[in-house]
């Protein structure tokens, strides 16, 4: 069980440096960064929380420590890709509607060139 | 390209790497609709389907990347709303479609006042043939849609389609973006337009080959299932209590 919070800590470590790095590289918006860091942390505290985690294994009604800790990370990570799920779906109606502006643009700037 | 009078019609094309049929439907349409403009959305084709349609005489509405079939014809519709047109009809640019039936869809959109007239390969004593995969779909969609619509469709996948100019307004707002022709029914009936069919001709396509292969077929049901669904919810039970709007 140690050896799979060392893990869990270790990952989210690892995921907390690879955001922060993706960040000051310009990689990855700030504002979609927020919710990853707040998933890493989560994820860092349950790891490094022992008594955090058998009271949530309690209230879940769940028989072990270990499926506690996969199924909440599962969750956690489960939003986060509905979110991105949403804003690529934002991302995808403005860039639809930009595109048609461009092209019904390009179509008024023609027509004035042309006679 | 503007409306040169009231009541005016334009005629749009939306084409994708149509480069062997797309100027023989444009002459097609010209021949058989003088006077109508002629507006082939090039849906950022890898061929020259482009410069063909503008060769060929057509109005060119040029994509700067590649939308799929919703947002091209989207595309058209919002032009043709802003530029003032009353009456848009959707010609599909593999050449399925006889410009010979162009006059007939106009003329029942003008006399009957409904906001959408499909041209239908079923409708009447009209019976295509067409292949087995698509005829199942097609009858599945009928079953589907005949409680959603409160009315049978034979044709509800035909992309030969007029509208009036409300209708007009409402696709430049709101159009599915994939594989429209079903859900733009859906969307009609959420505002409580009206539809009818009229027969008309289709044929072998000239060039190219459909976009719905049998692989996508189930990705295609599962699509419009879901789209049509999406917009069941989105029905507003006070405003299908109110009659629909007359032609102004």
């Amino acid at each position: 069980m140690d050896h799979l919070l060392n893990v869990t800590t270790g990952l989210s470590v690892l995921l907390l440096a690879i955001v922060l790095v993706s960040v000051r590289r310009a990689h990855i918006r700030p504002e979609y960064s927020v919710t990853w860091l707040i998933a890493a942390a989560a994820m860092l505290v349950l790891s490094r929380n022992r008594p955090l985690l058998d009271l949530l294994r309690r209230l879940s009604g769940l028989p072990d420590t270990p499926l506690t800790l996969f199924l909440m990370g599962a969750g956690v990570f489960l939003i986060m890709v509905f979110r991105l799920s949403v804003i690529l779906s934002h991302l995808r109606d403005d860039n639809i509607a930009l595109a048609q502006r461009v092209a019904i643009l390009e179509y008024y700037v023609r027509s004035q060139r042309e006679p | 390209m503007r409306p040169s009078k009231p009541g005016a019609l334009l005629v749009i094309v939306p084409a994708y790497n149509e480069e062997g049929a797309i100027a023989e439907v444009v002459i097609s349409v010209r021949t058989h609709v003088p006077g109508a403009p002629v507006l082939v959305i090039d849906d950022c084709s890898l061929d020259s389907t482009l410069d063909v349609a503008r060769r060929a005489g057509a109005e060119t509405l040029a994509l700067p990347h590649h939308l799929g079939l919703g947002g091209c014809v989207q595309a058209g519709y919002k032009l043709a709303y802003e530029l003032g047109f009353d009456y848009v009809i959707r010609v599909d640019g593999d050449g399925q479609h006889d410009a010979r039936d162009i006059p007939r869809i106009l003329d029942r959109l003008k006399t009957s006042g409904c906001e959408m007239v499909i041209g239908s390969r079923f409708a009447g004593e009209n019976q295509s043939r067409t292949g087995a995969v698509r005829s199942l779909g097609i009858r599945f969609f009928r079953m589907v849609l005949r409680p959603i619509l409160g009315q049978p469709v034979h044709d509800p996948t035909s992309g030969f389609v007029g509208v009036n100019r409300r209708a007009l307004d409402l696709f430049s707002r709101s159009f599915p973006l994939e594989y429209p022709e079903i859900e733009a029914l859906v969307v009609l009936q959420r505002k409580r337009f009206r539809f009818e069919e009229v027969p008309c001709r289709m044929r072998p396509r000239l060039a190219g080959r459909s976009s719905i292969t049998a692989a996508r077929s189930l990705y295609y049901i599962v699509h419009v299932l879901l789209g049509v669904f999406v917009n069941v919810l989105r029905f507003e039970g006070r405003r299908r209590q109110q009659p629909a709007p007359k032609e102004e």
